[in-house]
């Protein structure tokens, strides 16, 4: 295998983890706020269709991946009133909002269907694009990806090296004595929710914006989910979360170039191993914290009503 | 870091209180919380708000912070009518506060709880440096990168009050500070106390222990139901005058009544402990180790301790809800059941009170017939061939609400709409209805009005007049001093020695709660309290 | 500005009645505006929707044919929600138990003298792998402390991956020119059907009297008590002697073989041979279904024939008026917003406060 051929391969993964980390660091701020998401399969399949149409009727990638972003936080919004303003069930309103995401989605993205148009631009500069092994990884990549790495950095940074962010961390911790300081719980609690809505709808326009990069209802495939799954297998932490991304992605090139390959195993059978790949790393991950503390944000999922 | 080069001191005299509330009125719904309640601070002053449980002690401390807006009434700061919309308007009038149940993040560090409350720009070095400043002036020392899970009731007091020491506050509010405390913590507790006031702060000091109130206290204010009902110098004083006011006559009439009438025959051993040992469940938790007693019918037997020294880990391996690693560990009437789970020991005439009302002895959105099913089905016959007998279920709730005078709305309301004191009342009377031959229970009169306390505790007196035998897990050493007849204290998972109340003092208690073996060996005589 | 929640003292019948009938009427009132804008008059709509489907028999056996698997599930799923367990791979049951169904069907194939037994089989066969997939994430949580969400999840697709390769692959008929299906079963591997020459099998008793059967458990059983208490306070719970891990499996078992026994009646009734995709969203519609019913039998069988009323009147206005059937879906989600909003106005008064957000 030569050097290019890795690197190809490489590109692919990095590629096929993009929209995995995008939507993954938005649903881990969520998570460190105390707040469980499950809706991100929903916002992140309307940020796909509104961003793709957005794309398509005004000719910009650019405004088309801040549409996607925004129809993600749109969706945010209700969640975060209904879980956050009216303190309702966080399992059920994430399932409400991944159907509604569906639909919603369907009857945006129906007049677009079958259209394409040209993936978004990759960076091109003169001598470092080209050169031999690391170039098109380092160098030639689209928008989409160095801003994923560099929602993480900024993630990574605003939790443990600013205010607001360790006010977040408390705030997922232990809401009720966060709420006795007069911190800003629900408040916090929302705009975090907002942002893990525009992570995700960012993700979704990335798919159809760039990854394929055409419009196909319920083209998210189930990748909301998976960058679910990767929060928890990241143990809530960015750089572990990057890592868990190119694992999974690896997994998903995999698939396709095995079944290319054709190495006898059913298709039926590779496409399936993401998601069995999943389970075992939540496996994995609960085995490891059986000897240590709980790593999880201790106020996750729980609902908060100010007493009052 | 004192403000007394700033501030008049009390002396110089500003005649104008340095805090004032005025007509403050606080209404829940149709529920009066404060009702029309006045208060001055001066600085330079300790001021005791004395009141028991729900006399409205919280939600004015709760208003003074910012926390809650009162319905009615003003707060004034030096004579200018100011609003408190929240906790940071209330820090930046300069009100700190010293909360009862820690407001910590547990998984944070104690770096990281410290700068939670502090303003912007303040580099971690700076607020080290802050720290270490203080810690030097007032002799408190924190470990700035624990994690706050790690560390004991005290250290985490300590965090409280750097915390809001730093941020030089003319009115520091404490909530029940030494409830959690051993004696020793207590006492450099009120030496930081005794000098905040003398650098001209204020103080406001919320407590039900009357003694430290008239240690410290120049002046106190009195509620009960919400109201003020007296001021006065708790210096001049007595303790029983003090309690007087706090819970008013009737209750006190009651309160006598109660009093031990103990009858201290020795009947047959009925619950064992022998070498009982548990690994702490969890990190926060405690672990149990070594620990034998032996409680007869008729006797109560006391258990004190300050929270957290493996109370609730001893009160879960006594009644099943943690199992003992081997059978022996805990005997029920002779029969081995240390592997047994909860409803096997209650076939066994076991019965158990836990702490906490709400979530542990009872469901508070389960009614008060369900409740009954809660504990009882599986010795009450409450259900046939797998189903619920309703009706049996109201009838045996109405038998504990008729015998214990519980106070509820509605013909079956749910647990949770029950005050504390009712709820107390029903859990503790469901059980003794059942008439178990050994009774546990942990903390029984925890946060209960006068009324339901005394009353709970005469029918546990008259449970092992009959003959059976009383454990009793309790902070509350008056409480245990009025109704047990030996008592061992658990400390950092031990029990001490058991001693027979009659020999043994407060002091000496109160000692080995915090951890000093003080007692002279020969004022312990070997299984005069059936200790082993 | 902030929201304040007030607890209220008590939760009046007529409120809890009330909040979920208001929430349809303004999800069906946004939905109209939708449809306005798509270009379709509303009252149209609302008529293919609501009133179209009700007026023909063959439309109300549909409705009836949809809301049973719907109604089953989601009672099944009522026990797992009531105790906080959050078993969404529904979906992924109901494929397996057709499928374990389907497998007995055909493994019995052409079966000459006594062949009673065969359909009973096949129901027994297809509860019981639904309860066998729902025990993987309910053991992995018991044992490992393994967040069942997840994990129910994911192994939806594999289920659903699954019954694609063995329909394309070792069940699929020789004699069936390609095409990925079985052969179709014997007549005795059938629901048998209600009415000479319709649609309307014996699934759809099988589902009614399941949910009654489910009013009776969890209302008047000790194992409902349970449910119920475990889910309230867990702590109450381990003091009534109510083991948790115990629980978890016996709601993941009810839900696993009430969906498990939806999938192999949907195989043996309507379908009648095992295809690479069984179930519409069956699975996840009734997640849905439950919410929308609050989470108690009766409310859920209301609950399954109002989404069934509204799937089935999709379908029609999206032949009559070319109504997207997306439509639908972002109808059922947001009445699902809207109940989960509403039942939190019943348990809170909710107040509008001056001031910043805390």
């Amino acid at each position: 295998m030569t050097l290019d051929m890795v690197q190809m391969i490489l590109v692919t993964v990095l590629t096929a983890a993009t929209p995995l980390i995008i939507a993954a660091i938005g649903e881990l701020v969520v998570e460190r706020a105390g707040v469980l998401n499950l809706g991100v399969e929903g916002m992140m399949i309307c940020g796909a269709a509104v961003g793709f149409a957005a794309a398509i009727e005004t000719g910009s990638t650019l405004l088309g991946a801040l549409a996607g972003a925004g129809a993600g936080l749109g969706l945010a919004a209700l969640f975060g009133l209904l879980t956050v303003g009216l303190a309702a069930n966080q399992v059920a309103s994430g399932l409400a909002l991944t159907i509604l995401g569906l639909g919603l989605s369907g009857l945006v993205g129906a007049p677009y269907v079958g259209l394409k148009r040209d993936p978004a631009p990759h960076l091109e500069i003169p001598v470092l694009s080209d050169l031999p092994g690391i170039g098109r990884l380092l160098f030639g990549q689209d928008a989409f990806v160095y801003a994923g790495l560099a929602l993480t950095c900024a993630v990574s940074w605003f939790l443990w090296r600013t205010r607001g962010g360790l006010i977040l961390r408390a705030i997922g911790d232990d809401h009720t004595a966060t709420h006795a300081l007069g911190l800003p719980v629900r408040q916090l609690r929302f705009l975090a929710v907002l942002f893990g809505g525009a992570c995700a709808g960012l993700a979704g326009s990335y798919l159809s914006l760039a990854y394929t990069p055409f419009w196909a209802p319920a083209m998210t495939a189930g990748r909301g989910w998976i960058a679910l799954a990767l929060v928890v297998f990241a143990s809530w932490r960015p750089a572990r979360l990057v890592a868990g991304a190119i694992l999974f992605g690896g997994a998903t090139v995999l698939q396709l170039h095995a079944q290319a390959a054709s190495i006898g195993l059913p298709g039926q059978a590779l496409s399936a191993l993401p998601y069995v790949a999943t389970i075992v790393a939540l496996v994995l991950l609960s085995l490891g914290r059986r000897q240590g503390g709980s790593l999880a944000p201790a106020a996750l999922g729980r609902d908060f009503t100010p007493h009052r | 870091m004192t403000i007394a080069a700033t501030e008049p001191t009390p002396a110089s005299g500003d005649p104008r209180p340095l805090f004032g509330a005025y007509g403050i009125v606080k209404r829940f719904g149709a529920f009066i919380a404060n009702d029309r309640i006045d208060l001055e601070i001066r600085a330079g002053e300790i001021h005791a708000l004395l009141g028991e449980n729900g006399a409205g002690k919280s939600t004015l401390m709760k208003i003074l912070y910012g926390l809650l807006e009162p319905t009615e009434g003003v707060v004034t700061h030096r004579g200018e009518t100011v609003r408190l919309a929240s906790p940071e308007a209330a820090r930046r009038l300069g009100i700190g506060m010293v909360f009862q149940h820690f407001s910590l993040c547990e998984n944070l560090t104690v770096a990281e709880n410290i700068a939670l409350v502090m303003g912007k720009g303040l580099g971690r070095r700076a607020l080290a440096d802050r720290i270490a400043a203080l810690g030097r002036t007032y002799g408190l020392h924190l470990d700035l990168d624990r994690p706050v899970w790690s560390l004991s009731a005290g250290e985490r007091q300590r965090i409280e009050i750097v915390r809001c020491l730093l941020q030089d506050p003319k009115l520091v509010i404490l909530d029940e500070p030494t409830s959690v405390l051993t004696p020793g913590e207590a006492e450099n507790l009120f030496a930081v106390l005794e000098r905040l006031r003398d650098e001209g702060r204020a103080l406001l000091y919320i407590s039900h222990r009357l003694d430290e109130v008239r240690r410290l206290c120049a002046r106190a204010t009195i509620l009960r139901g919400g109201r003020v009902v007296g001021a006065c110098d708790p210096r001049t004083e007595s303790a029983g005058s003090l309690a007087a006011m706090m819970v008013g006559e009737e209750v006190r009439a009651l309160t006598r009544a109660a009093a031990p009438a103990r009858s201290p025959l020795a009947g047959p051993e009925r619950l064992r402990l022998d070498r009982l040992s548990l690994p702490a469940p969890g990190l926060h938790a405690t672990g149990l180790r070594d620990i034998s007693l032996g409680v007869r019918g008729g006797e109560i037997f006391g258990i004190a301790g300050i929270a957290g020294n493996g109370q609730s880990e001893l009160f879960a391996a006594l009644s099943g809800e943690a199992r003992a690693p081997e059978d022996g560990a805990v005997c029920i009437d002779g029969t081995p059941a240390g592997r047994l789970d909860i409803n096997a020991r209650r076939r066994l005439g076991a019965a158990f009170v836990p702490e906490e009302r709400n979530g542990h002895a009872a469901a508070p959105g389960l009614s008060l017939s369900e409740n009954a099913v809660l504990s009882r089905y599986a010795t009450a016959s409450l259900t046939r061939f797998g189903l619920v007998r309703r009706a049996a279920a109201r009838a045996l709730a109405a038998r504990v609400i008729e015998a214990f005078d519980v106070r509820k709305t509605g013909p079956d309301p749910a647990a949770g709409t029950l005050s504390g004191g009712n709820l107390q009342k029903f859990v503790v009377g469901r059980e003794i209805l059942a008439e178990p031959g050994v009774l546990v229970v942990d903390q029984p009169t925890w946060g209960v009005d006068a009324a339901a306390a005394a009353r709970i505790r005469q029918a546990l007196i008259d449970l092992a007049a009959r003959g059976s035998a009383i454990l009793v897990i309790s902070q509350d050493l008056d409480e245990l001093f009025a109704i047990a007849g030996s008592i061992a204290v658990l400390q950092a998972g031990t029990l001490s020695r058991a001693v027979p109340r009659a020999e043994t003092s407060r002091e000496a208690v109160g000692l080995l709660m915090g951890g000093h073996p003080v007692v002279p060996p020969g004022r312990i005589r070997e299984g005069a309290a059936h200790a082993t | 500005m902030r929201l304040d929640l007030v607890p209220r003292a008590g939760r009046s019948p007529l409120a809890a009645i009330l909040a979920p009938a208001l929430s349809f009427l303004a999800a069906v009132l946004l939905g109209g505006v939708a449809v306005a804008l798509l270009g379709v008059s509303p009252t149209a709509a609302f008529a293919a929707y609501f009133i179209a489907p009700l007026s023909e028999l063959w439309s109300l056996q549909e409705i009836a044919l949809k809301a049973a698997p719907l109604a089953l599930i989601a009672t099944g799923l009522a026990f797992c929600y009531r105790a906080n367990l959050w078993n969404i791979g529904a979906e992924g049951q109901f494929v397996v138990g057709g499928l374990a169904g389907g497998c007995v069907a055909l493994a019995t194939q052409g079966s000459a003298g006594f062949i009673l037994w065969i359909l009973p089989a096949m129901l027994v066969g297809g509860t019981l792998a639904g309860i066998a997939y729902a025990m993987i994430p309910a053991v992995l949580k018991v044992r490992l402390g393994v967040s069942e969400i997840l994990t129910s999840l994911m192994l939806v697709y594999v289920a659903e991956l699954l019954l694609d390769y063995m329909a394309r692959g070792p069940l699929r008929d020789p004699a069936g020119y390609n095409f990925p299906q079985s052969v179709p079963f014997d007549a005795a591997a059938r629901l048998p059907y209600l009415m000479e020459g319709e649609t309307l099998h014996a699934g759809v008793l099988v589902a009614f009297a399941s949910v009654v059967l489910a009013t009776i458990v969890l209302g008047r059983t000790l194992f409902g008590f349970e449910v119920r208490v475990v889910g309230a306070s867990p702590r109450a719970a381990r003091f009534a002697g109510f083991s948790e891990a115990r629980l978890t499996l016996a709601a993941f078992a009810v839900s696993g073989g009430a969906a498990g026994l939806a999938g192999i009646a949907e195989v043996a009734g309507k379908i009648g041979q095992l295809q690479p995709t069984i179930s519409p969203g069956y699975g996840f519609t009734a997640i849905i279904v439950a919410f929308l019913g609050r989470l108690s039998p009766p409310g859920i069988l209301v609950a399954a024939l109002v989404i069934a009323l509204t799937t089935i009147g999709g379908e029609g206005a999206q032949i009559d008026l070319r109504l997207p059937l997306d439509l639908t879906r972002a109808f059922q989600g947001l009445l699902l917003a809207f109940v989960l909003g509403a039942d939190v106005l019943t348990r809170f008064k909710v107040r509008l406060v001056p001031g910043g957000a805390r």
